[in-house]
């Protein structure tokens, strides 16, 4: 813990930036987000550092209020898909048995089919909205955390401190809290940061192919759907989101590799 | 070896993933059911008629048990019918075979280029481990998996078909073209699926290598005085094979679902379009139909890669 690396630091200081500007977005943007404020596809300008969009809106308007919706989906769904497939992979692996087999076989069942299809499939009979989209998002991607949870605590299960806390009589709320939450925390960090990134490409392909979040509400991959028809005219307005995607994913996969590689170095390869 | 039990556990292989085929048929049309509300209701929306609701409701089978619908759809896929679009009336399997013909030829272009390109750049980047060409290979391949296909489809639409006007920035492709012209059609689209896989594909392959590359065999041939690219390709990567085809086969599958989103970006007539198309318009039986297609897909690529693993590796084949 005493020292940073270059790449991790820089990692979190981007990554610190993108929260910031999503939560400060009604100070931060110098317009409103569906304010036409413009013509349409202005260039780069002291007035809009962006340029315009396909309407004549604000285009560093659009993208820091588009970050603050694409960021607020991308969170939400990870916390549904951590609570979810946490609590349920470390009771797979405290009880085995029968509950493991279930759990496991229906995780493997959803596996089966690709994530994207099987968002598509549902969201073809749902509402699109926010909360459905991120309920969807969250359940489809919790059988990759359930995964990785089971595999963790069943390392950790066999340990003898596990074994010693089950002879003198706790209970499998107290193991799974007291014993291998603490131990499988650092891995599961890690693992939380790519399942982030991993919803902010979710969350973005859906509202790219026009079935996430829907207009006026403005996110990354809306944007891209917006000024897509302004490529052919090599205006790169579309390109913009790519840039903050692509940023925000290195920075959070840097500080990601930062925590494993400290954790394995830490507790002997552990990961 | 007894070759019997191979072809057993290859049986086995076989039989479970045909279940898993059924109990994933089964959850495609679940998806679509177990809703808070009524499929007709939300196809329609909030403005519908009671009489257009009642004859939707009449047309999807809704007045009779999820099961029995389900047997039904289920034994007609089996037969090759799949039923018929709601927003056009056509038959789906017959709007769908040549869809799924464009959609396989562009996903075998990018395997056919992806897969011996991987390979080439996980060896060159064993070799020079720690240098610049493994430093330069893992920067682009990070930064091209790091963002989304779509971006990846409109920076290459940008730069090769705007500004340096190298390639078409549709894809159109129809019948009576010939495979030059095809091919000159989906370059990009082939070029963006080619990025998004390779990135993967080539950091497995790096790391399956460099694993075998600590094995007491391998000092050996360097005390033989070998040269270090013929350490790295005949001892080292024949006994990475296994990891290899795996990860290879899992990126193959990958392209399946890749494609969706590409052929969008693109306009290329192909299955993932068709699938996206449906879906706004909520169109069920299509997505359904489109649904178990890309399942098959995936499973299918799946139990390939389980298999080959099984005849790569003979350990496997004595689960302890």
């Amino acid at each position: 813990m005493t020292r940073i690396p270059i790449s991790a630091l820089l990692g979190l200081l981007f990554t610190a930036a993108f929260f910031l500007a999503a939560i400060l977005a009604p100070w931060l943007s110098p317009y409103g987000m569906a304010e036409v404020v413009g013509d349409v596809w202005e260039p780069m300008s002291p007035t809009h550092w962006l340029g315009t969009d396909s309407i004549g809106r604000d285009l560093l308007s659009r993208m820091i209020w588009g970050g603050r919706v694409t960021i607020f989906v991308a969170v939400c769904a990870t916390l549904i898909a951590f609570l979810t497939g946490v609590v349920l992979g470390f009771l797979a692996a405290v009880a085995g048995g029968w509950v493991d087999q279930a759990l496991s076989r229906l995780v493997d069942l959803m596996m089966s089919i690709p994530a994207l299809i099987f968002a598509l499939v549902i969201l073809s009979v749902m509402p699109t909205t926010l909360p459905i989209l991120i309920m969807v998002m969250g359940l489809i991607e919790s059988t990759r955390v359930f995964r990785l949870s089971r595999a963790v605590a069943i390392d950790i299960e066999v340990m003898d401190y596990v074994e010693a806390a089950r002879l003198r009589g706790e209970g499998n709320l107290w193991i799974i809290t007291r014993e291998i939450l603490p131990n499988a925390l650092s891995p599961l960090v890690a693992e939380a940061g790519l399942r982030f990134i991993f919803m902010v490409l979710f969350i973005s392909t859906l509202s790219f192919l026009g079935l996430g979040v829907q207009p006026p509400l403005a996110d990354w991959g809306g944007i891209v759907k917006e000024n897509k028809d302004g490529i052919v005219y090599g205006i790169p307005a579309a390109l913009l989101p790519a840039v903050a995607i692509a940023t925000l994913a290195i920075s959070v996969n840097l500080v990601a590799d930062w925590i494993l590689n400290r954790t394995s170095s830490l507790k002997g390869g552990r990961g | 070896m007894n070759a019997g039990s191979l072809l057993g556990l290859v049986a086995q292989r076989i039989a479970l993933g045909l279940v898993l085929l059924l109990a994933a048929s089964a959850l495609i049309f679940a998806g679509t059911q177990i809703l808070p509300g009524d499929v007709a209701q939300s196809i329609l929306g909030q403005s519908a008629t009671p009489q257009a609701l009642a004859n939707l409701r009449a047309e999807l089978g809704l007045d009779q048990p999820a099961l029995t619908r389900y047997f039904s759809w289920l034994a007609g896929a089996l037969q090759g019918d799949l039923g018929n679009a709601l927003s056009n009336g056509q038959d789906i399997a017959t709007s769908m075979s040549h869809r799924l013909g464009n959609t396989l030829f562009l996903a075998g272009t990018a395997a056919i280029i992806a897969v011996p390109l991987a390979l080439i750049l996980g060896l060159v980047s064993v070799r020079y481990q720690g240098r610049w060409p493994d430093k330069v290979i893992s920067g682009v391949t990070l930064a091209t998996v790091s963002v989304p296909e779509f971006m990846l489809g409109y920076i290459a639409m940008f730069l090769l078909a705007v500004q340096f006007q190298v390639f078409p920035s549709v894809s159109t492709i129809y019948d009576g073209m010939s495979l030059g012209e095809q091919l000159q059609a989906i370059a990009l689209p082939a070029l963006v699926m080619v990025l998004v896989v390779l990135g993967h594909m080539m950091r497995m392959t790096r790391a399956a290598i460099l694993n075998v590359m600590q094995s007491a065999y391998i000092e050996t041939a360097e005390l033989k005085g070998l040269r270090r690219f013929t350490i790295i390709s005949r001892h080292a990567l024949p006994n990475a094979i296994a990891p290899i085809v795996n990860v290879v086969m899992l990126n193959l599958a990958y392209l399946v679902v890749g494609v969706v989103v590409v052929e969008v970006v693109f306009v290329y007539p192909g299955m993932g379009q068709y699938l996206v198309d449906h879906v706004s318009k909520r169109d069920v039986p299509v997505v359904q139909a489109c649904g178990l297609v890309f399942a098959a897909v995936y499973i299918g690529m799946n139990m390939i890669a389980d298999i080959v693993a099984l005849l790569a590796n003979p350990r496997l084949r004595h689960p302890k």
